[in-house]
């Protein structure tokens, strides 16, 4: 039987103290306050002084209110049952269905041992061109979408999550609107992938605290269905609510912030969730996508910069699109150079060819009188961003290699591309070279 | 001695307060007891009767009244024969054993013997009665490719005779190979491995000598242009995506040295890994033997606890020390000094000190300039030569070079390798900035050939400056020209394709080779018409230049290649 002690000593925050012995480091407890139970985790211990961060947050907490420490840290459920469950950032139901006390496994477990890591080789299509052709999606791979509020990340996340070759989605919200959360559901309902998705939902309604609890949630249940054999594709949004709620839990216990008031660990602490993307050998993978809202457009915020450095490259979605510019998957490398000859060289071409037009575009802008070449960049840049980086193109990588080759083939010359001279004799388009020719001299 | 015991009284993350009585050493090992497991941890401040530790595993569970025993052994690491091609986290521990009895995860509290029980054939060179100090030669044992020299351990001080020595023959790293009498009269045995304690430099050679020789990277922009020497120091600071890992993985494998150790110290696992799959695949042409074969991996990943992650960066130089006193030439790449100098910040922010700039604690800059003058070209007991080169990336927030650590590792380093995100977002690989990295060292091309190029690529800057303003038709064909000769140079020579097999490396003829021509491209008078014949002239030869780049040195198809390239030229060329 475990203590009960009956006297908080003070009140901060989210955080509470109270004097207790024989108390485990990150050991959960339960509070009982006049608004219902909650749970609380061990952050501290100086002494027989323990702090505890209340998941439900502190209203309401009242000195002589009852704190039990439940001998253990925080767990979760794991069960094929939670398929098509949805769960609050504290593991338990929001939708009204049964608990799920089963199998209780530990969260935020120790980290694979990188001798058992083995190289991805699994691309995973998403019949996205700006992905597979520019920046291929690998399995096992930790990719975050930068963005900005307004912009269609959510909508993004639940089309990939529904065309990707994956065996399961698990879906950890944190600080999610509500109507976000109902629009994703039935996103993937729709699409009839309810069944095979697990969600663990806090919402920007929940407390603070609950939100903390989703990542490593999320992550410890697709560690083991990994584990099982099953691809696992976890979706995150908004790992910058996470970060936030990281750096209010520091302030709170006066620890020197280092950037912007965001603690000196936090890359630690993104590293330990993103880094649980894995392909196990012999058994599943875990592939990690995650939205991370840029405040005020800039990379440069803490949370961005701390996330590139630890995630295998981004996407940046702005405008609707996600911009060739910065987006990157570092984990391409591995898969494009079997998918088809081409794939590498179109890849570098076009985007090398797009950021050309883009200072044609500057010069047009600023009133500059365009060259012959300027003008072929300017239709190129056009056809570029119609035919390939408007998110509503809906093609396989290799009709969008094919793509890729007739717009350069509308606009330019083989040797005006950078592109070898090997490949250009292979894949140049014939039958469009006449048309382009003629377009050269109207121009 | 004694065993010191404390008890815990108070846990914050992952770092212990422990009152205990008695003796403590700063930065001594104790080992937290919690049922049958033993967490490593170091003392790292002393306050009264209580000793402030950093745990280099989770703290979990971890109960106020716990006892930490003491060792009074400053964190060291085990060196002998079979260090080479091996994989450890930071502390020494080997991974692939590690994964052989533990399965995926890493088990806490769990230390295994880095060396293993192998036996060596055993070579003595000294004899008995010889009068030897530390880091003399005792003897030695074949390893890889590499005369493994057997030594006396870098803490005796003093002179020593030789008692008694093993002949030849085959023995383990814990047999007795030799006694020794020291200056006192007491005897000492050893063994083939000793240990060392890693925050310490190991200064049993000689003397230090300025290093002058070029260390080659087979990357032209750094051979040319940013060189490093044998024995030197370099940065490779860039914000996230520009592609500092990969360079640090094309130098692991191209770089003409003897012994690569690798410390991925807080990155990403699955770089590492790839470098730890790959290696022992790779054959080095040099040598004709697998790349793992030199090559030493530390790894301490993102994920992986952050004490270790600062105790790694020291394990791996002192990897590097230790071969270099054999007189071999050592490259140890650390990525990233950054995650290491952030490991120093967490810590620091536990222990309350008053922080510095971006809350970095005030010693970031003393500990630096520490790491980096750890390496450099000595001159061994024997007269022979050994160097340790050190080669760090740094992960400046934001990808803004005045911060803290960036700042402090420019004021120690020799070559500063910078690369720009611009660069990167244009797919200029690898993105070196030509006009803002520096070098101390001395190049592989002749000086005037380098002013000459360098000279074309800051005016072809201006004029591209210029023309965002006064657009091309502003700009006179002169400067023009100008501007595509630069272009030119950057897309041939400065930008290398690290996918392809032959452009990945280039050896130094090949770059002293290819420098000429372009010094003769550049130098050219060229006549054109009008800006867009002149464009089509430089995108042509660009072409035929990048095709020359894919084939194989000296080949048949290379000189035709060389002769396409010289007609183009040719014809184009103005002959006043």
């Amino acid at each position: 039987m475990r203590k009960v002690y009956n006297k908080v000593l003070s009140v901060a925050g989210n955080v509470i103290t109270v004097k207790a012995e024989g108390v485990g480091y990150e050991e959960l407890a339960e509070i009982t306050t006049r608004r219902g139970k909650s749970l609380a985790q061990v952050i501290k211990l100086d002494g027989d002084i323990v702090s505890l961060q209340v998941f439900a947050g502190s209203r309401g907490v009242s000195t002589s209110d009852e704190v039990r420490f439940l001998g253990h840290p925080m767990q979760v459920a794991f069960s094929d049952d939670m398929l098509g469950r949805i769960f609050t950032g504290s593991g338990v139901p929001r939708d009204g269905g049964p608990e799920i006390t089963e199998n209780l496994i530990p969260i935020a477990g120790p980290s694979v041992n990188p001798a058992k890591r083995i190289i991805p080789k699994r691309m995973i299509r998403t019949n996205i061109p700006m992905i597979d052709v520019f920046n291929s999606l690998v399995g096992s791979q930790k990719l975050p979408i930068f963005s900005v509020s307004g912009e269609p990340y959510n909508e993004l996340l639940a089309r990939i999550a529904l065309q990707a070759e994956v065996d399961m989605i698990i879906l950890g919200g944190i600080g999610l609107k509500f109507d976000e959360y109902m629009r994703f559901r039935n996103r993937l309902e729709e699409g009839g992938a309810l069944g095979r998705s697990i969600f663990f939902i806090h919402t920007a309604a929940d407390p603070v605290v609950e939100g903390l609890m989703v990542p490593d949630l999320a992550l410890a249940v697709a560690e083991k269905f990994a584990l099982q054999g099953k691809e696992v594709l976890v979706l995150l949004t908004d790992m910058t609510n996470f970060a936030d709620s990281l750096k209010e839990i520091a302030i709170t216990m006066e620890q020197v912030p280092s950037n912007r008031g965001y603690p000196g660990d936090l890359y630690s602490q993104l590293a330990s969730r993103y880094e649980k993307a894995v392909d196990f050998e012999g058994a599943g993978a875990i592939t990690i996508l995650a939205v991370t809202t840029m405040p005020g457009d800039d990379v440069t915020h803490p949370v961005p910069d701390n996330t590139g450095y630890i995630t295998e490259g981004q996407f940046y979605l702005r405008n609707g699109r996600i911009e060739p510019f910065g987006s990157l998957s570092r984990l391409k490398q591995q898969v494009n150079a079997d998918t088809r000859k081409d794939h590498r060289a179109i890849m570098d071409g076009m985007i090398q060819l797009y950021a050309q037009y883009l200072e044609s575009q500057e010069k047009r802008s600023m009133g500059f009188r365009m060259s012959p070449w300027d003008e072929k960049l300017l239709k190129y840049g056009n056809l570029f961003e119609s035919g390939m980086m408007d998110l509503s193109v809906n093609i396989p990588l290799e009709e969008a290699l094919e793509r890729g080759w007739s717009i350069l083939a509308q606009c330019f010359k083989p040797e005006e591309t950078g592109l070898r001279s090997e490949l250009v004799k292979e894949f140049w388009p014939k039958t469009v070279k006449a048309e382009e020719e003629s377009e050269a001299v109207e121009a | 001695m004694t065993q010191q015991r404390g008890t815990i009284t108070g846990i914050n993350g992952n770092m212990l307060t422990v009152e205990f009585e008695g003796t403590i050493t700063q930065n001594e090992v104790g080992y937290t007891v919690r049922g049958d497991e033993r967490l490593k941890s170091e003392v790292i401040r002393i306050q009264d009767n209580r000793a402030f530790l950093q745990v280099f595993e989770s703290t979990k569970g971890l109960a106020v009244g716990d006892t930490v025993e003491f060792t009074g052994e400053l964190l060291s690491i085990q060196l002998g024969p079979g260090l080479l091609g091996q994989i450890f986290d930071g502390l020494q521990n080997p991974l692939p054993e590690l994964a052989e009895a533990h399965g995926f995860f890493l088990p806490r509290g769990v230390i295994l013997d880095p060396l293993g029980e192998r036996r060596w054939q055993f070579t003595p060179d000294a004899r008995k009665g010889d009068v030897v100090r530390a880091g003399d030669v005792l003897g030695s044992v074949p390893e890889t490719q590499f005369t493994h020299r057997i030594m006396v351990p870098f803490d005796f001080q003093g002179e020593f005779t030789i008692e008694s020595i093993q002949d030849e023959g085959e023995y383990s790293v814990r047999d007795e190979i030799a006694t020794l009498k020291g200056p006192r009269g007491q005897t000492h045995s050893l063994s083939m491995q000793f240990s060392w304690p890693v925050k310490l430099p190991v200064r049993a050679y000689r003397e230090k000598i300025l290093p002058t020789e070029p260390l080659v990277t087979r990357v032209r922009i750094i051979d040319t242009f940013f060189p490093v020497a044998r024995g030197g120091t370099y940065c490779i600071p860039g914000p996230f995506g520009a592609g500092k890992t990969v360079l640090q993985q094309i130098t692991s494998r191209y770089a003409e040295v003897d012994i690569v150790i690798i410390a991925a110290c807080g990155e990403r696992a699955g770089e590492i890994v790839e470098t730890m799959r790959e290696f022992p695949e790779l054959i080095d042409p040099r040598t004709g033997r697998s790349l793992m074969e030199r090559t030493i991996i530390i790894a301490n990943t993102s994920s992986m606890p952050v004490a270790a992650r600062e105790a790694s960066v020291y394990t791996a130089t002192t990897l590097g020390e230790y071969y270099r006193q054999m007189g071999l030439d050592v490259l140890l790449l650390a990525d990233s000094t950054s995650r290491w100098a952030q490991a120093m910040r967490e810590l620091s922010g536990r222990l309350e000190e008053i922080p510095g700039e971006e809350a970095f604690p005030a010693y970031l800059e003393s500990r630096i300039a520490e790491f980096y003058e750890r390496a450099g070209l000595i001159q061994l007991n024997d007269g022979g030569q050994g160097s340790l080169t050190i080669g760090g990336t740094v992960s400046p927030a934001g990808g803004n070079f005045e911060e803290p650590v960036t700042q402090a590792t420019l004021k120690v380093v020799g070559a500063f390798h910078g690369l720009t995100r611009a660069r990167s977002d244009a797919r200029r690989y690898p993105a070196i900035d030509p006009l803002d990295s520096w070098s101390k060292y001395e190049s592989i091309v002749p000086a005037e050939t380098i002013r000459i190029s360098r000279e074309f690529l800051e005016k072809g800057s201006d004029v591209r400056q210029m023309m965002m303003v006064v657009g091309e038709e502003g700009t006179s064909l002169d400067d023009f020209i100008v501007y595509l000769k630069s272009e030119f140079f950057d897309a041939v020579y400065l930008q290398q394709n690290a996918f392809d097999k032959v452009d990945a490396a280039t050896s130094p003829d090949r770059q002293k080779y290819k420098m000429e021509k372009i010094r003769e491209i550049l130098t050219t008078t060229f006549h054109f018409k009008d800006k867009e014949t002149a464009r089509t002239f430089f995108y042509d030869l660009r072409q035929k230049f990048i095709d020359w780049n894919y084939i194989e040195w000296k080949s048949d198809e290379f000189k035709k290649q060389e002769k396409e390239i010289d007609a183009l030229i040719k014809g184009n060329a103005e002959h006043a």
